[in-house]
């Protein structure tokens, strides 16, 4: 229990043992890197000797190992992330905190240290509460996501219940695109399973591909046209929302598909029903994605 | 070539040059008054009139006051800055106006004020007096009093305003860390203001040092117990032309020194 206002129950700040990642890290800049991740365990009273190795421990396990004794202004964005979560790691919380951990950088840095975090959370065994406003971090990072609406939980499961069942309007919105990884080479992008033909023949490497519910087409024949992505499936299942419907498909590719009620009917929908998927090279969201060796 | 001179000069162009005029009319009101106190400077009897026992006993009073002044304004003007920075409480303007008034009020307004406060009959020194003895007007104690009321305000804003200023997440941020409020304040808000706080104290350790009206109001004039080196150069002016030269002198090599010295370390906070 942290708060419980009716009760009367409040909790100072320093005295639960919630580790934060704040949103720009507030790492102080005027104590050195060991000194900021030494911090917690010096206001807890730990010596100043186990208070510094237990710091450089966490340290080379974040690979930060020979930046102790930086400012925080000499680091990269990279750096100064780990720096902050071996400062919240350190002190061995209860829980860890990461408050918007990626809203304030630019797209290229963003994906870079997502992935650094992907790489190191699980440096931690406890419980990890995400705040974001970013659903493709919250389904990439999460194991468990909670919808927030206008203060309170509309929708609580995993990245496959919201996307799948998503309950309001907002989940589905946020839960909106199927993200794919794989690795695009020659304007193609293998993802294991199928080849995607993408409308970028120059990218090259591994790339995060979103391909958005509405852009895919539902075919009860092998379709002819423009669409270059094409592959015959199965519905494995079907959720109404209003007028709009959802449906998963099985393998090759998992895809989440959005068509109107009328096509469900047309269509003759349920799971199990044969179909064929397809959507166009220009529909394909592709994003390069960093390798996280965190520098 | 004629390129590579323009580049070198700033891109706003030659700086205007009412502003140059008048820029340095405003520094030669500085400086004339300096240099008609250097020119009168009597060089050669000069090692003797400031090795004197007026200007030294003046010289150790001033140092000694104005260092205990900066001192107590340290221990007792941070927290009242906290307070005024960071609790809500009604009033806080007034307080905060009573605070700054010593920066406006007239130094000898002051040093009355204290003497009726704090006189033997006053309304805080008669009892004080009565418990402890202690007989603050006509003192050493006396002329640090003095000199911390009138220049410790500069402290309290300087910090105050630094507080303000500061982004408050920082303490936020190290309360998660298991930090206390004192932890916090050792830790982190006050090294976070360092660089005001620095410039706080050598303002007020420069005000303090050059403080007359409410010490020669409150605390006397007399040699060797409350003659600070402005009270010295004040008596020597009527009598001894040649001691005021030099005692001025001398505040004026001591204050620059100090001032010059600390101005790029920290006063860039300022």
């Amino acid at each position: 229990m942290l708060d419980a206002p009716a009760a009367g129950v409040f909790v100072p700040a320093e005295e639960r043992r919630i580790g934060v990642v704040f949103q720009d890290y507030l790492l102080f800049p005027h104590l050195t890197v060991l000194e900021n991740v030494s911090f917690g365990l010096r206001s807890r009273r730990v010596s100043r000797h186990e208070a510094a190795s237990r710091a450089h421990e966490w340290l080379g396990r974040l690979g930060l190992g020979g930046l102790e004794t930086r400012k925080p202004g000499d680091l990269s964005g990279g750096q100064a992330q780990r720096v902050a979560l071996a400062r919240a790691l350190v002190t061995e919380p209860e829980l860890l905190l990461l408050d918007e951990p990626l809203a304030a950088l630019d797209v290229t840095t963003r994906t870079e240290l997502r992935h650094t975090l992907e790489e190191h959370l699980g440096a931690f065994a406890g419980p990890r509460l995400l705040i974001t406003h970013d659903p493709t971090e919250a389904f990439l990072l999460a194991d468990e996501i909670h919808v927030i609406e206008d203060g309170s939980i509309t929708q609580a499961g995993t990245a496959d219940d919201i996307r799948l069942r998503p309950r309001t309007r907002y989940a589905a919105d946020l839960a909106g695109s199927n993200l794919v990884t794989g690795v695009a080479h020659g304007g193609a992008v293998d993802t294991g399973t199928v080849t995607l033909h993408i409308a970028d023949g120059e990218l090259d490497g591994p790339v995060l591909v979103t391909i958005h519910p509405h852009a895919i087409s539902v075919h009860p024949h092998r379709p002819v046209g423009s669409q270059r992505n094409s592959w015959p499936t199965t519905v494995e299942r079907v959720e109404r929302l209003g007028s709009r419907v959802r449906l998963r498909t099985g393998p090759p590719l998992p895809l989440t598909i959005e068509v109107t009620e009328s096509a469900t009917e047309e269509l003759g929908l349920e799971p199990g029903t044969r179909i064929w998927v397809a959507f166009k090279a220009t529909e394909i969201g592709l994003e390069p994605e960093v390798q996280g060796t965190g520098t | 070539m004629s390129r590579r001179e323009t580049t070198r000069r700033s891109p706003v162009g030659r700086p205007p040059l009412p502003l140059v005029a008048l820029g340095c009319l405003g520094l030669a009101l500085f400086v004339v008054p300096l240099a008609g106190l250097v020119g009168r400077v009597p060089w050669s009897t000069l090692p003797e009139l400031l090795t004197g026992d007026v200007v030294t006993e003046a010289l150790r009073l001033s140092v000694i006051a104005s260092v205990s002044a900066t001192g107590i304004a340290l221990v007792l003007g941070v927290p009242l800055a906290w307070l005024l920075a960071r609790v809500e409480f009604p009033g806080r303007s007034v307080v905060r106006g009573i605070v700054t008034l010593p920066l406006v009020l007239p130094p000898v307004v002051g040093g009355a004020a204290l003497l009726f406060a704090l006189g033997r009959r006053g309304l805080v020194g008669e009892p004080l007096n009565r418990a402890t003895g202690l007989v603050l007007p006509f003192s050493t104690w006396g002329v640090v009093v003095a000199t911390t009321f009138v220049a410790m305000p500069f402290l309290v804003i300087t910090v105050e305003g630094a507080l303000r200023s500061m982004d408050r997440r920082f303490e936020g941020a190290a309360a998660t860390l298991g930090a206390g409020r004192w932890t916090v304040m050792r830790r982190v808000t006050l090294p976070m203001i360092g660089p005001s706080l620095a410039a706080g104290l050598v303002l007020t350790w420069a005000r303090a040092f050059g403080e007359f009206g409410a010490t020669i109001t409150f605390a006397g004039n007399l040699q060797g117990r409350t003659q600070t080196l402005p009270l010295a150069v004040f008596v020597a002016l009527e009598s001894d032309r040649d001691t005021a030269v030099a005692i001025s002198l001398v505040m004026v090599v001591v204050s620059l020194v100090v001032l010059v010295a600390l101005r790029d370390r920290w006063w860039r906070a300022l």
